[in-house]
């Protein structure tokens, strides 16, 4: 059991501000594409985390150089907790020569090795086996490096799952899956596509441990992940980490999410809306003052700004040298 | 004739067949209230109920082996694997399993199931979600593929697909589900193997399909206005393949572009071309043209996608090529 005081007693201030400051960094990055790709900037499919921010915000808190990370498609939120360039992921979002794969993924395959960001993907699940390859290496390298594995509960349901974690287990790899369980898989509810009851109980079958947390609240997911890490990191294994969460928006930018009642979507954004909660919790702690947050929220949105210019101004990849590329 | 679109045309194919047979029934993700990604089961789920509307879990392989298993144990079920890309994820099952039992079974047990699942570029969607993998499945013996370039030939060969024995492969492209064409109000059928002349013509044969059928027929009518007559012909079916419409086609024009979205490598682009010159080589006056996709994956870039699989432009410069 995580003592979540003793975990939160270990974090400092400016531990907590920077909390604040990336949760804040993913709402207005992801709503600012929302509008650029209603304005026809953006195209294909982009998959938003609002609402769940404290997700990867709690458990890149707990990370250290030479960690990896394995995102999904619905990763914004990864790469940017996890020290990823907004500007070249703006510009990726553009299309542009500059983003983070040269204006050929989009929105749902930034990667990003300098932060150990291994990719997020369009194929559901799809990153799961390669936590055992890159849990291998940080065995291997024997330099106390973790693996970060982020999915969802639809994820969960695939074969791959069920097929990583009895090989992480076995082989007591430095793997910590963190299911962000947002009650649906598209339109499917977790309900009806999970047969039991919590995805974190299904660590049992694979005798690793498991959490089910709360994932609106960053102290306690860094609370879980920072617990799942010591283990990891000193050679007990995986841990499976459930993190009870909420996409407010639809499953994507073209989804109005009619499955969904509207009296359940403002329950949650009433209640368990992670800026607004840690940005009350930080001033009620007195950690911080009103003026502070418009301090970071202003200097943040310069930097989204300064993205969008950058992403806008970026040239259009070359299309002679990609034609070059391909040699026959 | 009334006029509706693809995903319409398809939607009415599965209604008929499961209102006519109750071994029909319907797999997949999202097909429930969602109504399917391209909204081609909108209210299906209403009308039969969520034990002919089966919505799983994300897990291909297993809907592809459920409906195996149906299929042996007297259903007639029609899964829905939502992208092409995706069936690499049922590959065991498709190719190990539904294609070879009928033989393995010295002919004794059949396969009835049908897959449909959706490809191709045009959307943004990037190198995951935009593949033309049909070589894949023309590929591997026991497996019929069919892919249908208009409404019209999607009902009927819809219909035909949930009748036949199977196990077949039914793949639409992403781009079509919006198109609209003429399906008359009577029942009707399309049999496998037998291909269509989508448009007549002298001078040169195009073969192509699904959506690249759209992209000839504008080539060709281009060509018209400079005195050149191309014949479309539109295989339908893959496997079984309308081989001798193809070669009597050649015969009478002397040439053959062969287009096709997937990439150029090992496609089935490259097979045809093979095939009709083994069986058409002295009747040919310019050697076979293949226009197709680039062998790189789909790029997200507008510009760099449109340049990735053939163009109008492109069946227009390889047919002033060859003549
Ligand atoms: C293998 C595969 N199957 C289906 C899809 C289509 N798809 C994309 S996202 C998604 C739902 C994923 O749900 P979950 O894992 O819970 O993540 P969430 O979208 O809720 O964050 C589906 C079915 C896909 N991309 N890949």
């Amino acid at each position: 059991m995580v003592v979540l005081s003793d975990k939160e007693a270990a974090l400092s201030d400016r531990k907590k501000i920077w909390m604040l400051e990336k949760l804040i960094e993913i709402r207005k990055f992801e709503e600012k594409a929302i509008l650029l790709y209603r304005a026809g900037k953006i195209w294909g499919y982009l998959h938003p985390c609002i609402g769940q921010e404290a997700i990867p915000v709690g458990a890149c808190c707990a990370i250290k150089k030479g960690d990896y990370i394995i995102s999904n498609h619905r990763g914004h939120g990864h790469c940017i907790a996890a020290g990823a360039d907004i500007r070249k992921m703006m510009a990726e979002l553009f299309g542009k020569s500059t983003g983070y794969c040269g204006g050929r993924g989009g929105s749902m395959h930034i990667i990003d090795m300098e932060h150990g960001i291994l990719g997020q993907n369009g194929i559901v699940g799809g990153g799961i086996p390669l936590s055992v390859g890159a849990g291998l290496s940080c065995k291997m390298d024997k330099k106390g490096s973790v693996t970060l594995c982020f999915f969802g509960d639809g994820a969960s349901n695939n074969g791959v799952f069920h097929e990583a974690l009895n090989m992480s287990a076995l082989f007591k790899l430095p793997v910590i899956y963190i299911c962000e369980n947002n009650m649906y898989a598209i339109s499917m509810s977790s309900k009806d596509s999970v047969a039991c009851v919590d995805i974190g109980k299904r660590s049992c079958a694979y005798g690793i441990p498991g959490h089910i947390i709360d994932g609106s609240n960053p102290i306690e997911v860094y609370g879980a992940v920072s617990e799942a890490m010591e283990l990891a990191r000193g050679g007990g294994g995986p841990s499976l980490i459930e993190a009870k969460t909420y996409r407010f928006y639809g499953h994507h930018t073209n989804d109005p999410a009619e499955y969904r009642s509207s009296k359940e979507v403002e329950y949650y954004k009433s209640t368990k809306d992670p800026v607004v909660n840690f940005k009350r919790k930080l001033l009620e702690e007195k950690i911080i003052t009103a003026g502070g947050i418009q301090e970071i929220e202003n200097k943040l949105d310069r930097k989204i700004e300064e993205a969008v210019t950058f992403a806008m101004d970026s040239p259009e990849p070359e299309l002679d040298e990609f034609l070059k590329e391909i040699k026959e | 004739m009334r006029e509706i679109e693809y995903r319409e045309a398809i939607k009415e194919a599965i209604i008929e067949e499961m209102d006519s047979d109750r071994r029909v029934f319907l797999i997949g993700e999202e097909i429930g209230v969602y109504g399917g990604s391209f909204k081609v089961y909108r209210g299906l789920l209403d009308r039969y109920g969520p034990e002919r509307v089966i919505n799983t879990p994300i897990a291909e392989n297993t809907i592809a082996g459920a409906a195996i298993g149906a299929a042996l144990t007297g259903y007639r079920p029609v899964a829905e694997i939502m992208a092409i890309d995706f069936t690499t994820l049922a590959m065991d099952q498709i190719v190990n399993h539904a294609a070879k039992i009928h033989f393995l079974s010295g002919g004794n047990v059949n396969v009835p199931l049908v897959i449909r699942t959706q490809g191709g570029v045009g959307k943004g969607v990037a190198a995951q979600h935009s593949q033309s993998l049909e070589a894949w499945f023309y590929h591997v013996p026991g497996l019929k593929v069919v892919m249908p370039s208009t409404p019209y030939d999607a009902k009927g060969l819809l219909k035909t697909a949930i009748r036949d024995d199977g196990p077949v492969i039914f793949i639409e492209h992403k781009k079509l589900y919006s198109v609209k064409g003429g399906v008359p109000e009577e029942e009707y059928t399309i049999p496998f193997g037998k291909a269509e002349v989508k448009r007549e013509g002298n001078d040169i044969t195009i073969f192509a399909y699904s959506n690249m059928i759209i992209k000839s027929l504008e080539a060709a009518e281009e060509l018209s206005r400079h005195g050149i007559s191309c014949e479309i012909v539109d295989p339908r079916t893959l496997v079984p393949l309308d081989i001798n419409l193809l070669v009597d086609s050649v015969k009478k024009t002397g040439r053959l572009i062969v287009v096709s979205e997937a990439c150029s490598r090992g496609s089935v682009a490259s097979d045809i071309s093979a095939r009709v010159t083994e069986r058409a080589f002295e009747y040919l006056k310019a050697p076979v043209k293949i226009v197709a996709g680039l062998n790189t994956p789909i790029p997200y870039n507008s510009t760099l996608e449109r340049a990735s699989i053939p163009q109008v432009n492109d069946i227009i410069e390889a047919a002033k090529k060859i003549l």
